[in-house]
């Protein structure tokens, strides 16, 4: 099959996969490349809304918006703030010698390797595309499966981030007779 | 790739055109009643020159804004310069696509073949969700233009606007979990179709109302709560550097982010397009101009109605404004933490015991 035939075959989902999936790893490799770390925290959010829209295509809207609000909104906004107060605009060359560049390197083509190696021998699950249940990822059946089948797993990690946020509180409170300002 | 495009997708865009025709009118005589509403309250004339009653002022605002200096300061990252007042100006815009502006129009495209369309631009099964994503984004153009401008002052305003923003949008999340355990649906629409007949959410929901209208100011940067502009401590906060029309956009969203607030809270908690007898306008309407005309008359009744609650809050911020000292930061981020987020989780508690206890109890004495 040549190139515009291809072209020509495409269904509009189609056309938003490959162009989603472009930006995806275009921002997703910007964030390695940046210099300047706010761009790379800016490209990072830009990755994680690329990466709600392949939810949205997947038809898991619950999943996207949840992605956004909490990824996007929330954990990165976080990010932000403490750049922001390190003033990491020069650059910092100390940081940068060629121990810290081998290891580095040694350290990404690992990963990189491993999971190559966990690509090829992995089995992809197989599913037919006529029996497909398509509002599987609505809000409604994943609250189903959520309060049902994992409600154990669910209500433990709910009891994990209470005892992370009273950690939190306990980590930032301020001590009898200790001022901040 | 072929798009099929028929009557239902024409009418459908035009509604999404003029929805967004009339937010951005909204939000430009929102700037107009701002002036007229505190010089009726501080007893003054307020702007009279442009125009008949000065209506041209807001366009003459605009001029003057497209014709000042844009100015982009020496050490600025000019791209991120840009980006800040856009990405306000986008996250302003978005969040009116999934409110339910009216119940639906009915067109018939053939004889016995009546296409009916919603008066909404997409009607999402997680219509709040995505409310509340978009509404969480808009701290990034405050933050990037803050920091963006290279100036100490502007970082600080941005950072202040920001955990501003974070900390209020946890017990807005709170107070519309209330809602949602008793309507049961994710989508606006769904919420506003059950407040059908005066069942209104604010009277099931007295206390949820009051801490989303708090937060609905606290993340609108309106007074009490507009702590991000200081003048005496910040300069003009996280725009202190901008000006021109790019000062103009920030401005300009806080307006829309007003509007697209009130008509949330029209929606949620007031009834959307539902209003008292409106069944008995429609029976009316359609026995006296046919199935389709009377339709979509009483839904144009509806949306009428449903622009009267939302301009009403409008104007509610604007009286706040000129009410209301405002609040120390301390207390502002003291009011968040201790105060509403434990009284917005009081309240999920206190539904959901009338949900298993009270309503049982209510419907069996009914019987």
């Amino acid at each position: 099959m040549d190139f515009s035939t291809f072209i020509n075959n495409l269904t509009p989902a189609a056309i938003f996969f490959y162009v989603l999936s472009f930006l995806t790893i275009l921002c997703g490799l910007m964030v390695v490349l940046a210099r300047n770390p706010i761009h790379s925290v800016l490209f990072l959010i830009g990755t994680f809304f690329c990466l709600s829209g392949h939810y949205v295509l997947l038809n898991a809207q619950f999943l996207a918006a949840v992605n956004i609000i909490v990824y996007a909104g929330a954990i990165m906004v976080l990010f932000l703030f403490v750049i922001m107060f390190l003033n990491l605009k020069q650059e910092d060359e100390e940081s940068k010698t060629n121990l810290v560049k081998i290891a580095a390197t040694i350290v990404g083509g690992t990963l990189g390797v491993i999971m190559v190696g966990v690509l090829r021998k992995s089995q992809f699950g197989s599913y037919n595309p006529y029996e497909f249940d398509s509002q599987v990822g609505m809000v409604e059946s994943l609250g189903n499966v959520l309060y049902t089948d994992y409600l154990l797993p669910f209500e433990l990690a709910s009891v994990l981030f209470l005892i992370a946020m009273v950690g939190a509180v306990m980590l930032g409170r301020r001590e009898a007779g200790d001022r901040h300002f | 790739m072929a798009f099929s495009i028929d009557a239902a997708f024409i009418i459908k865009a035009i509604i999404i055109l003029l929805i967004f025709a009339i937010t951005l009118l909204i939000a430009t005589y929102s700037t107009y009643a701002e002036r007229k509403v505190a010089a009726f309250i501080q007893d003054r004339i307020g702007p009279n020159r442009a125009g008949p009653f000065g209506l041209l002022q807001p366009i003459a605002d605009a001029v003057k804004m497209f014709f000042k200096e844009d100015f982009i300061p020496s050490h600025a990252s000019k791209w991120l310069f840009i980006l800040g007042p856009c990405l306000s100006m986008l996250t302003a815009l978005m969040t009116s696509a999934v409110i339910p502006f009216g119940d639906s129009v009915k067109y018939e495209a053939a004889p016995g073949k009546v296409w009916d369309v919603a008066v909404q631009a997409i009607d999402v099964n997680i219509g709040i969700l995505y409310v509340f994503g978009v509404v969480s984004l808009g701290v990034y153009g405050i933050m990037v233009g803050g920091w963006a401008s290279n100036n100490k002052f502007s970082l600080l305003g941005a950072i202040r606007a920001a955990s501003q923003n974070i900390s209020y949008e946890i017990s807005m999340g709170l107070a519309i979990v209330a809602i949602l355990m008793m309507t049961g649906s994710l989508s606006i629409r769904h919420i506003v179709e059950q407040q059908h007949g005066g069942n209104w959410n604010i009277f099931y929901q007295p206390i949820g109302f009051v801490i989303f209208i708090t937060c609905a100011f606290a993340e609108c940067n309106r007074t009490p709560f507009d702590l991000p502009e200081c003048e005496t401590e910040l300069i003009g906060g996280y725009h202190t550097e901008y000006s021109s029309m790019k000062l103009g956009f920030y401005l300009f969203a806080e307006y829309i982010n007003m509007f697209v607030s009130s008509a949330m809270i029209a929606s949620l908690y007031f009834g959307g397009y539902n209003y008292p007898g409106m069944d008995w306008v429609q029976a009316k309407l359609i026995a006296a101009m046919g199935e389709i005309t009377g339709h979509n008359l009483a839904t144009l009744v509806g949306t009428l109605v449903f622009f009267g609650k939302s301009l009403f809050f409008v104007f509610f911020y604007m009286w706040v404004r000129w009410t209301l000292p405002r609040f120390r930061y301390d207390q502002l981020m003291n009011l968040g933490w201790k105060g509403l987020i434990p009284l917005a989780i009081v309240n999920v508690i206190l539904t959901g015991g009338a949900i298993l206890y009270l309503k049982p109890l209510v419907v069996s004495l009914l019987k």
